[in-house]
């Protein structure tokens, strides 16, 4: 009977080889992915257990652990409640974190970035407790409260760059949220909050600053006077532009008409810096017409239209559409059509032309240091996306938009003693909604400090682009002021 | 052919035990220790008498060998002490997990039951004088390894858990008896087997290179099927019919050196297995459990799978450390998922220790069965080893996504009086077997010793082809 049970006894060395692969596979093969799981709950407990690293602006902390009894240890709270929502995000035991930098930065501020492996290990040695990563913001505190007062109850956000770096002053967005209900250990409560939040009509949770995307409206018109410029269909802001009643747009019957039905200037011509002024939209559908599609979208991407960029929250992208024909090619010039462009992009496109035409990539991140604030990472120094126009293409534009504050629809916007630069928008969406105002900005004219860009949600005035002078430059011109002390 | 017949006195080996003894104590009691440290932050207070009772039991057991069993395999007692002791630990480690402190808790009642389980393996270590001494109760073995395996559909006393009706309830306690039933069953089984084994492997025809049995040998096999469907239909417990079904096709196996049997036996189950998936939800949803135990729906009916296979994962390489994870996180983390609880917390380095441990006892009970002479004895080591090596695999197999899950304790370690007392039964009768192994023949003059060859391979059955 000896040979049979040899044979048996391979079996049952097959059976237990079975078990020490299946233990393998299991507690090292798969325990990164099976750790990773939403729904494990063991993950979401060692995070929580885990202090998190805050997050600070101007040395107060908008999102901290801090400890409590229970058997969480930690709560996570968020003492501004709605003013940084839309940065933090959230961090809720029933959820996860699925917005802003809880989110984006959650290896940071968890300590499981990779940056941090070296202080995993010295902490492994000595015992001691591994926490995550504190994150110091460039937002400036006055400039938010500034800019999240002055929106007020109006749908919108507002951006603030600094135009030299492109570190982010300013984020609101409206409506927000108080994230502090969400990350609450009552997880009735949280779940509540997450359902409220998650079917909110007017999407609270949306950062609309980088991930709403809106018609630019006659913002847009900066960059097709830039195209202009660059391209030599206009040598300076006196060019001579067509500026007739209503525009013939070939190929289709409609029209391009003037909000007031009125030409722009005598003989149906303009200059270039009068037609920015009074946003002339047959002025700039005719250098469409001029330019093409190509030149346009051309000039859109070299300010970031078509870039994906992280801040390190994704933002949208924003885009000018490929093979536009010529009425396609008119409308888009003047931030019609399928043009589209997230209130960030704006801004870029003001700091851009603010900073003699070279564009700065936008981050949010200042610093990253450690439970004992040692730094472990500062951002590096600026970073140049592009650059989006020459320095006289950018003075140029500096002094047409300058205009378009002093003598223009963009006169809600003067600062006493500041040389302001701005261009008003209307951006058409829904027929039977008002349009969409518009404000972007830089301040001072001569040596910017500040770039904004307003959008207030069907805070115009039909047919009338007074609607961005009204509603969207007296926010741009409350942050302005805040961040230079105005 | 010439051999030379050397004078063999083997040595007892009871030297070794007692280190490895030894050793397997010193790491029962430092989990006990590390547990509490990492739980409490201190020393638990009743070490000394506790850890003393602990050490005082199992070395108990040496000794009644040293005495009654000298020769037995030396390493079977501190593997069950180690996997035993590590049982305790993941018990007690719940325990304070549920603040249930002192005789409230789980790990007090499998206290009190390893040690009657100890005093169960003495007595039988004592009793049981020869294992050929179970061959005469052949046929009482059977039907009391068939009352034991059906006494859960009896109305009144049976008792269903978690889907299966494999339990009885008497007064306050509860009981598995097909954990015993196994034991049962393997002595009917190798008594059975010695005597016909003749009949079931040289009756036959020959078909395709395999020789088949005739249609009467079938009986033996059909009503082992019949058995294990009822346990499969009524109990709807597909762990223990396949146990007992592998059980009785392996043992077969041996005692015919027939592969027709496997080939039956793996279709007959395969059909059962068919018909149940066919006719029973409960079997459906558990395969689809095992498909994929990670889909919304199937962890809002169950999550214990994927519990407990990201416990294991949480623990990874070294695990969190006794009493640093959340093993109680897990249904059943101290009876079916005993396993992935001690993974996570120790890691796989610690997984893979306890199943090379199971291997080794398992590989000592092979041993035990070739060495042994006596082909009842064959039988009922190589069946015991078996039964303990294939219920490890379904439960293990099980928690870790090999197979379905179904309902088995781990050998030793989960709790539960009955499977303590019928794994240290099974233990105590491995002992035994492997004492007559390896204690030297009776003395003889050399002269006749060097004549005749070993008494007990005459009696052997010669083959004819």
């Amino acid at each position: 009977m000896n040979t049979p049970i040899r044979r048996l006894s391979v079996l049952i060395a097959a059976l237990f080889t079975a078990l020490l692969v299946a233990a393998t596979v299991v507690q090292f093969t798969q325990s990164k992915s099976l750790g990773a799981m939403a729904s494990n709950k063991r993950t979401l407990l060692d995070n929580y257990s885990r202090e998190r690293g805050a997050i600070i602006v101007g040395g107060q902390a908008v999102a901290k652990s801090v400890p409590v009894e229970d058997q969480y240890r930690l709560l996570r709270t968020y003492p501004q409640d709605e003013l940084y929502a839309q940065l933090t995000g959230f961090y809720s035991y029933a959820v996860g974190a699925p917005y802003g930098l809880e989110h984006a930065s959650d290896d940071l501020l968890s300590g499981d970035a990779d940056t941090l492996f070296v202080r995993r290990m010295t902490d492994l040695i000595t015992g001691r407790k591994t926490s995550g990563a504190t994150i110091e913001l460039t937002i400036d505190p006055k400039a938010q409260a500034a800019a999240d007062k002055a929106l007020g109850d109006n749908k919108g956000a507002v951006v603030a760059l600094d135009p030299s770096t492109g570190a982010i002053l300013a984020m609101v967005s409206h409506p927000s949220y108080d994230p502090n209900p969400l990350s609450s250990h009552d997880l009735d409560k949280a779940a509540k909050a997450w359902r409220t939040l998650s079917n909110d009509k007017d999407k609270a949770y949306l950062n609309r600053t980088i991930n709403g995307v809106y018609p630019p409206g006659s913002t847009f018109k900066v960059v097709t006077a830039a195209a202009a410029l660059e391209n030599g269909v206009a040598t300076d802001e006196n060019s001579t532009v067509p500026g007739p009643p209503t525009l013939d747009l070939p190929l289709t019957p409609t029209d391009l008409p003037n909000e007031d039905g009125r030409a722009c200037g005598p003989g149906n011509k303009t200059t270039l810096i009068h037609a920015l002024e009074i946003s002339c939209n047959t002025a700039f559908g005719s250098l469409g017409l001029e330019l093409g599609g190509e030149k346009i979208r051309a000039q859109a991407a070299k300010f970031g239209f078509g870039d994906s960029l992280q801040i390190p929250m994704r933002v949208s992208t924003s885009s000018v559409p490929a093979d536009l024909n010529a009425p396609q090619a008119a409308q888009s010039a003047i931030g019609q059509y399928d043009v589209r462009a997230t209130p960030l992009q704006m801004a870029m496109v003001a700091a851009g032309i603010a900073n003699q035409g070279r564009v700065m990539t936008p981050y949010l991140i200042q610093s990253v240091r450690s439970a004992n604030l040692d730094i472990i990472e500062s951002t590096p120094d600026p970073v140049e996306l592009s650059q989006a126009v020459s320095p006289e293409t950018a003075s140029t534009l500096t002094k047409m938009m300058v205009s378009v504050v002093d003598n223009g629809s963009g006169a809600r916007a003067q600062i006493d003693g500041v040389e302001v630069a701005g261009k008003t928008g209307t951006a058409q969406h829904d027929p039977d909604k008002p349009p969409h105002a518009w404000f972007i900005s830089f301040a001072p004219a001569t040596d910017p400090k500040i770039a904004v860009a307003v959008v207030v949600e069907d805070g115009g005035v039909s047919g009338s682009e007074v609607g961005g002078g009204r509603v969207a430059a007296p926010i741009a011109r409350e942050v302005m002021e805040a961040v230079l002390d105005r | 052919m010439t051999t030379t017949v050397e004078p063999l006195t083997p040595r007892t080996r009871r030297g070794a035990e007692l280190l490895l003894l030894l050793l397997a104590i010193a790491i029962v009691l430092l989990a006990w220790v590390t547990t509490d440290l990492n739980r409490n932050g201190t020393v638990p207070g009743n070490i000394i008498p506790v850890a003393g009772g602990f050490t005082a039991l199992v070395l108990s057991v040496h000794l009644v060998l040293r005495w009654k069993a000298a020769y037995a395999d030396p390493v079977l007692l501190p593997i069950t002490t180690v996997l035993n002791g590590l049982g305790l630990v993941m018990i007690h480690r719940l325990d304070l997990a549920r603040g249930q402190l002192g005789s409230e808790g789980d790990a007090y009642r499998q206290i009190i039951w390893t040690t009657l389980a100890v005093v169960l393996a003495v007595a039988v270590l004592f009793v049981l004088r020869d294992h050929r001494l179970l061959r005469r109760y052949t046929y009482v073995t059977m039907v009391v390894g068939f009352v034991l395996l059906l006494l859960p559909l009896v109305p009144g006393i049976g008792r269903t858990i978690n889907g299966s009706q494999i339990w009885i309830s008497v007064g306050p306690l509860n009981f598995q008896p097909g954990e015993l039933a196994k034991i049962a069953l393997a002595i009917f089984f190798a008594g059975y087997l010695v005597q016909t084994r003749d009949v079931l492997s040289l009756a036959g025809k020959k078909v395709l290179g395999f020789t088949f049995p005739r249609g009467r040998d079938l009986g033996p096999i059909l009503v082992a099927w019949v058995l294990a469907l009822l346990v499969l239909v009524f109990q709807k417990d597909l762990g223990s019919a396949l146990l007992f079904f592998g059980l009785f096709v392996a043992m077969l196996y041996v005692a015919t050196e027939r592969v027709s049997w496997i080939a039956i036996g793996l279709l007959l189950f395969g059909a059962a297995v068919a018909f149940a998936l066919s006719a029973f939800t409960h079997f459906q949803k558990r395969v689809d459990l095992w498909l994929d135990p990670f889909s919304q729906d199937n962890l809002e009916r169950s999550n214990q799978l994927a519990n407990g296979l990201w416990g294991m994962a949480s623990g990874g390489l070294t695990g969190t450390g006794l009493g640093a994870g959340r093993p109680y996180l897990t249904s059943f983390a101290e009876s079916d998922f005993i396993f992935p609880s001690l993974g996570e917390e120790l890691g796989l380095f610690g997984s893979v220790a306890i199943i090379v441990l199971y291997l080794i006892f398992c590989e000592r009970g092979i041993r035990t069965a070739l060495g042994v002479r006596d082909g009842f004895g064959k039988l009922l080591a190589i069946g015991i080893s078996f039964s303990v090596a294939f219920q490890l695999f379904i439960v293990i197999g099980g928690v870790t996504r090999v197979i379905p899950l179904t309902g088995l304790t781990t050998p030793f370690m989960s709790l539960g009086g009955s499977s303590l007392l019928a794994n240290w039964v099974i233990m105590a009768l491995l002992l035994r077997i492997s004492d007559q192994a390896r204690r030297p023949m009776p003395e003889m003059p050399v002269g006749v010793a060097a004549a005749e060859p070993a008494p007990a391979e005459v009696t052997q059955v010669v083959r004819l082809t």
